[in-house]
């Protein structure tokens, strides 16, 4: 058998055992504790002690969407940074870019998802879809169309909603965030 | 023609070996120094080496058999799947018979009765299931995976195991790797040369469509049945766990792709491309898989790393047969930042008395780490995060409290920052 100790020995390497946390925690760990978030967006783990699970409330202060808390939940699996985390909208909510089952429709959240991106950009990202709805790539097709073409019902068919209404056959969540 | 003795101990025959001989009675121009023609070294191929391999699919199959043919005797073989009808055409260790039975036991009882004397064991679960004192075990591990994430732990594996007291912790991995008529093999020398996870930014992105394609304007079948296993499946079936495996699942995202793939008159959506693509499927080449798993790439390095008979690779090479045969070999660099076998390691004494606010006081006053506001947590708990301020108000109980409460002498902690690259690892002594 070749001797490879022999090689670890003339490597001038910190030859210390290695912590049995997983690369994904440790990654999970760094994320969380450098997130630099605005005061529009706040996390929630049900489990302090679990990191892989949690949620996201957002607040936005400007746009059409202001005055509603919406929330989302995080998953992130042991393959991440590999995987992306599996984010999901916990409310009803009418948005061109996330459908009824609460799926959202960001780019770096499946096909343009990379490891070097992180937790902060996934947020920022969400965030974004509600101060700059995007009505090329709907979900809510309703919504988009309604988006593109008559941005006034649109915009009052977003604060109805808000308020828990229902529009067109669809009863949405009241999102209006509690002061 | 004279009539073949066999050995009654070993079950080896005269002139059994005197091919793989030529290579290992005398020494040769590239050899290792420390290589000893002889017997040493054929008695510790055939009668000592203990190899294990991961996975008894595509490369596993040919593995295991140029391991047995090459004098390995000694064989370990760990699958946790089970032999579907598609695997029988480059999977040539399994027959139709087979079918539905564990991979690994099958491989095993295939390659006893072929090759005489040569041990088998096969394990058929999961390679987590094993722990460290399993592992140690082995001289060698071969792995031939399809998954991303059984690579990642594997390597991890290894990579915690060495043990600065302990040369024989130190189990070199080999991993070869098969897509199409692509492949690529590397040597790991776990702790010592570039792990899996160092290299984990050069894999190529699992395939994903934009989900509001798939909602709205689907042009392929691929569209058509992420619809149904992305947003048919949970809506449908509720909180039921999408199980790639089960023929009832794949049949049912089958039926609702070949609908709406009819509503968009879309051609190509079949009940193989459905299993395809939700289980990730890249088509299979025996020929690749030859190559990568055989005297080329996987095999011939255990052989030279277990005999010390020639340089072995180093470390990664790579076969492109998409366009003629093209292959490549370079040294992929160890990364300082790698999450499992970069960043600094520290040994700490402290005293028992020491409180967590005392060892983050400790940490940002060290010269030599120059760390700002650190968060420090053990594998299984949070010891203080700086944020964000949930966790930082749930781990600020910890500050008061000692160190000794909360890690066990020889304890792990791992440090991260925004001054550090990665992460620090710190291993706790009580003084």
């Amino acid at each position: 058998m070749l001797k490879i100790w022999s090689m670890k020995k003339n490597e001038d390497v910190a030859a210390k055992k290695k912590p049995k946390t997983s690369a994904a925690q440790i990654r999970v760990q760094k994320d969380l504790t450098e997130l630099d978030l605005p005061a529009t967006m706040k996390t929630h783990f049900a489990d302090p002690a679990d990191l892989l699970n949690f949620t996201l409330t957002i607040t936005p202060d400007e746009g059409m969407y202001k005055g509603g808390a919406f929330e989302f939940s995080f998953n992130i699996t042991t393959n991440y940074p590999h995987e992306p985390p599996k984010v999901k909208c916990l409310q009803t909510i009418y948005h061109p870019n996330v459908d009824l089952s609460g799926n959202v429709c960001l780019n770096i959240l499946r096909e343009d998802w990379k490891p070097v991106l992180n937790l902060n950009s996934v947020m920022v990202g969400l965030q974004y879809l509600f101060l700059e709805p995007n009505a090329d790539d709907p979900l809510n097709k309703e919504a988009a169309i309604e988006m593109s073409k008559n941005r006034d019902t649109f915009i009052s068919n977003v604060k109805s909603s808000m308020r828990g209404n229902t529009i067109k056959g669809v009863q949405y969540n009241n999102v209006l965030a509690k002061s | 023609m004279s009539q073949t003795t066999v050995d009654a101990t070993s079950g080896d025959w005269e002139g059994r070996y005197d091919h793989i001989d030529q290579v290992l009675n005398t020494a040769g121009p590239r050899t290792d120094p420390g290589f000893l023609a002889g017997d040493g070294v054929k008695d510790f191929l055939r009668n000592q080496a203990k190899i294990l391999v991961i996975g008894a699919g595509g490369l596993g199959c040919e593995i295991l058999a140029n391991l047995a043919l090459t004098g390995f005797k000694d064989i370990h073989v760990i699958d946790m799947d089970t032999i579907d009808i598609s695997n029988l055409n480059r999977q040539f260790l399994f027959r139709p018979k087979d079918v539905g039975k564990p991979k690994a036991t099958c491989a095993a009882e295939f390659i006893m009765n072929r090759v005489p004397g040569v041990k088998v064991t096969p394990y058929f679960g999961k390679i987590q299931d094993k722990d460290e004192e399993y592992y140690m075990q082995f001289n060698l591990v071969i792995c031939g995976l399809d998954s991303v994430e059984a690579r990642r732990w594997m390597s991890a594996t290894l990579v915690n195991m060495v043990d600065p007291e302990n040369p024989e912790s130190l189990k070199p991995l080999i991993d070869g790797g098969t897509e199409g008529f692509k492949g690529q093999a590397r040597v790991i020398l776990p702790s010592i040369t570039s792990c899996y996870e160092c290299s984990l930014d050069m894999l190529n992105k699992p395939t994903a469509f934009p989900i509001c394609t798939i909602a709205n304007t689907p042009r392929l079948p691929e569209h058509c049945i992420e619809w149904a296993s992305v947003l048919e499946w949970p809506k449908v079936q509720g909180d039921k766990k999408l199980d790639t495996d089960d023929p009832e699942h794949i049949g049912w995202l089958y039926q609702v792709a070949s609908a709406r793939a009819k509503e968009f008159k879309i051609e190509g959506v079949t009940w193989s491309l459905t299993q395809g693509v939700v289980k990730n499927i890249i088509p299979a080449i025996a020929s690749t898989n030859a190559i990568i798993a055989g005297m080329s790439a996987c095999c011939n390095e255990a052989f030279k790393i277990a005999t010390s008979s020639a340089a072995y690779l180093n470390n990664y090479f790579m076969l492109i047969g998409t366009e003629g045969v093209y292959s490549y070999t370079f040294e992929h660099e160890k990364r300082d930042d790698c999450p499992v076998c970069g960043g600094e390691s520290l040994d700490l004494t402290i005293s028992k008395d020491l409180t967590v606010e005392q060892i983050i006081e400790l940490l940002v006053e060290r010269q030599d780490i120059q760390i700002k506001k650190p968060s420090l947590a053990t594998p299984t708990s949070q010891i203080y995060l700086q944020a964000p301020p949930q966790l930082e108000q749930a781990t600020r109980p910890n500050l008061s409290k000692k160190v000794s409460e909360l890690v066990a002498e020889d304890g792990e902690v791992t440090v991260t920052s925004t001054s550090l690259p990665f992460s620090l690892s710190l291993r706790i002594h009580y003084n």
